[in-house]
């Protein structure tokens, strides 16, 4: 790995010119301290260089290529320079558990067991190197999606299992991994994170929080009002959004008609979008981000450009609204792949690695489909339980009702 | 100070400054409510004293507020969030119905909310429109949440002092007509819970059902009403959800007759709730249907028209003879 140390002595500069890219013309005014000084400076160079690019190629921060090649990044090279061979690996082996976990509970959802499963299939590059960006004191607000993010909390991949079963609606302790509940309605999160990294900041601590949301919820008003008010008070969080280019059946252009990452510009915080195919980039993107949080210098919006390879959820049926085609390109952009070719040419990982970790894989699996088979119904009573922290007359009486007419049942049978 | 005469508003004032002062996790956080001390001046001089990291001043984003209250709550914070009127909760319905009232839920336990939502709320004041809605029907139909409406200066003191306290959301709705109306409070008494009615007059032919701004008028129809040599006994709710109806069930149970006054709707509105329950719990006691009186079916009227629209004197009158001629 390459470090080029002079773009890594003054990577804040560069990167809150990130914000502006939209042209001089309206994008450059002084509305906020932080971010005029640098938007002015870079927002004609970002703008000159996005022209000479086909609006289908997006502009993006990438690190390592679909083939698998590293390329150079004078801004964010430093965030992974120190990344060792079995860092590398283990960033592989994360990816491709998570994707096996994935696939057990759509085979699930298939096989009766769940529900409903919301597949994070094409969307493990984005989810890993966020999530491993992460310091064990930060906070994460996820959506219904970030399996991922989960994994490399530490929460057991079982857990997140319980609310498409449909015998909890979550279920584990937030504040063990603090990974929060997956939240359902769409951006209301990015608030909850918002306020949490106010906490952080009231309380002095160097910690930050991620929030993850994705191209459909950025339409949402909380996802505007959380950037309003994690600028105005500087809140030391990192908006990750995950743009798959689906909100069910909308594709992004049903949602903006600007690059979403360029909506922080107008807030008074960098955007940046990163390729959400490559590990390495959000890994190193969000590094960056976490360390402005920490430091002092506010929110930041990452947008990871990637691809949704599956349905929505088993419920959904995509061939109704995009082409074969569509996916296939972004096949031959597979987060996955791209860091095994990497791995085997600089000779980072053996065969040996390669098929340990199928075994560990086909063992997850396994221990998925056991533990969704063996999960239990929840008691009858549990309805009434948690409604309230101190508790509330009419549960208390509700519930002696539910088990009076439980009751009579049992006295018919006793006859 | 231990008892002193003050109005409503300066009464929540006192409260919030108590709990300000005595627990550093304890925020004051909405529109206006530093500099300006709020619209109403509810929060008048805590920003002063406690700073402008406890008592915030926020965007104007109702959804906003709450939905960072939230996230301050999970990181042991105890929000206490202002709408500036009732009829601007709605941008922040969404978090309080979907997020603050089901977190305690739906986390098995795991995360408690404990955030205050202030509502002033209530018409009388001759306000524009949005202003003097009484909505708290909306939220008592929503698990998770706790409804209170303190009528008086001393019962606005320390409701604060336990919703505060409390580790469950609660919506105080504050009745904004009654906010400089003067009472006693005594800041060293030892308050009883906060979810029980309280008799606030003693009868024996009728009883009169009512919080917040009504239970006021509900007095006054009692004095009235005594005159005509009626005896209408008076109960302050005091808390919606959870409603006491057990001390409603004993009132009845006495006086055979139950008029339930308030300024929201009829219509679903929380009298329908006491109605249908008291029918059940007290059948063979009742002379008389349950009678409300409230709001009408349409929207909230301009103020010239307010007073035919909310329950006065007369009509309250009108439903007690009529509760008594059966």
């Amino acid at each position: 790995m390459t470090v080029d140390s002079s773009a890594a002595s003054e990577p804040r500069r560069s990167a809150a010119g990130k914000a502006g890219t939209t042209g001089s013309k309206t994008g450059t005014k002084r509305t906020t301290r932080t971010t005029s000084r640098t938007t002015t400076s870079t927002a004609s160079r970002t703008t000159t260089r996005s022209t000479t690019k086909k609006s289908t190629d997006p502009e993006l921060v990438q690190l390592l290529t679909p083939e698998g090649k590293r390329v150079k990044n004078a801004e964010y090279d430093s965030y992974v320079a120190g990344i060792t061979p079995e860092e590398l690996r283990g960033l592989y082996r994360d990816m491709v558990l998570t994707r096996r976990f994935d696939a057990e509970a759509t085979a699930l959802q298939r096989q009766g067991e769940l529900g409903l499963w919301a597949s994070l299939l094409g969307q493990e590059a984005a989810q890993i190197g966020s999530g491993r960006a992460t310091r064990e004191d930060d906070y994460v607000f996820p959506t219904y999606r970030e399996h991922g993010v989960a994994w490399c909390r530490g929460v057991d991949p079982t857990n997140l299992l319980g609310m498409f079963r449909g015998v909890n609606h979550g279920g584990w302790d937030p504040n063990s991994n603090n990974f929060h509940l997956y939240t359902i309605v769409i951006g209301s999160q990015t608030l909850h994170a918002t306020g949490y990294a106010m906490g952080i900041a009231k309380d002095g601590a160097d910690s930050a929080v991620i929030a993850y949301f994705g191209d459909g919820a950025s339409s949402q008003g909380d996802v505007a009002e959380s950037f309003t008010f994690s600028a105005v008070y500087n809140a030391p969080v990192v908006f990750f959004c995950q743009n798959n280019q689906w909100a069910i059946s909308e594709p992004t252009e049903k949602q903006t008609r600007v690059p979403l990452y360029q909506r922080a510009q107008g807030f008074g915080f960098p955007g940046v979008r990163v390729d959400g195919n490559d590990v390495l980039a959000c890994l190193a993107v969000t590094k960056w981000a976490l360390e402005r949080a920490r430091s002092g210098e506010g929110p930041t919006l990452v947008e990871a450009y990637t691809y949704r390879m599956g349905a929505h959820t088993t419920s959904d049926d995509p061939t109704k609204y995009r082409a074969d085609e569509e996916r296939e390109a972004w096949e031959a952009k597979d987060p996955i792949l791209r860091l095994r070719r990497y791995l085997e040419a600089s000779n980072h990982a053996d065969e040996g690695f390669f098929a340990e970790l199928e075994a560990e894989s086909e063992a997850l699996g396994r221990r998925v489909r056991e533990a969704v088979r063996a999960m239990p119904d929840p008691d009858n009573f549990a309805v009434f339980e948690n409604v309230y922290a101190d508790g509330h007359a009419l549960v208390d009486e509700e519930r002696a009702q539910f088990a009076a007419y439980q009751a009579s049942f049992a006295d018919v049978e006793g006859v | 100070m231990a008892a002193e005469k003050m109005a409503l508003a300066k009464a929540i004032n006192e409260s919030l400054r108590r709990a300000l002062d005595s627990d550093p996790k304890v925020l004051v956080m909405g529109e206006d409510v530093g500099k300006l001390g709020g619209v109403f001046r509810v929060t008048d001089g805590l920003q002063k004293d406690f700073g402008e990291s406890r008592v915030i001043d926020t965007p104007l984003a109702e959804s906003g507020i709450v939905g960072t209250a939230i996230g301050l709550a999970l990181r042991g914070y105890r929000p206490v969030v202002e709408i500036q009127f009732d009829g601007f909760v709605f941008p922040a319905y969404d978090q309080i119905v979907t997020q603050l009232a089901k977190m305690h839920a739906r986390s098995l336990g795991k995360v408690k909310m404990p955030v205050v939502v202030r509502i002033p709320y209530g018409g009388g004041i001759g306000a524009v429109e949005h202003h003097s809605e009484s909505p708290e029907a909306l939220f008592a139909h929503v698990a998770g949440l706790k409804i209170v409406s303190p009528s008086n200066s001393s019962d606005a003191y320390w409701m604060m002092q336990q919703a505060i306290q409390s580790d469950d959301p609660v919506i105080f709705f504050e009745p904004k007509r009654r906010y400089w109306d003067k009472g006693e409070v005594n800041t060293e008494a030892i308050p009883g819970p906060l979810h029980k009615a309280r008799v606030v007059r003693e009868g024996t032919d009728l009883t009169l059902v009512a919080y917040g701004p009504m239970v006021k008028l509900c007095q006054e129809v009692a004095d009235a009403a005594a005159e005509e040599g009626k005896s209408l006994e008076v109960l302050d709710l005091r808390s919606v959800s959870p409603m006491d109806f057990d001390s409603i069930q004993a009132s009845v149970e006495k006086t055979r007759r139950l008029v339930v006054v308030h300024e929201a709707p009829v219509f679903f509105g929380s009298g329908a709730e006491i109605a249908a329950r008291i029918t059940e719990r007290c059948f063979y006691h009742l002379e008389a249907p349950v009678l409300r009186v409230g709001g009408y079916h349409a929207p909230y009227p301009p103020a010239r028209l307010e007073e035919e629209y909310l329950p006065g004197l007369d009509r309250v009158l009108d439903a007690v003879d009529r509760a008594l001629a059966y």
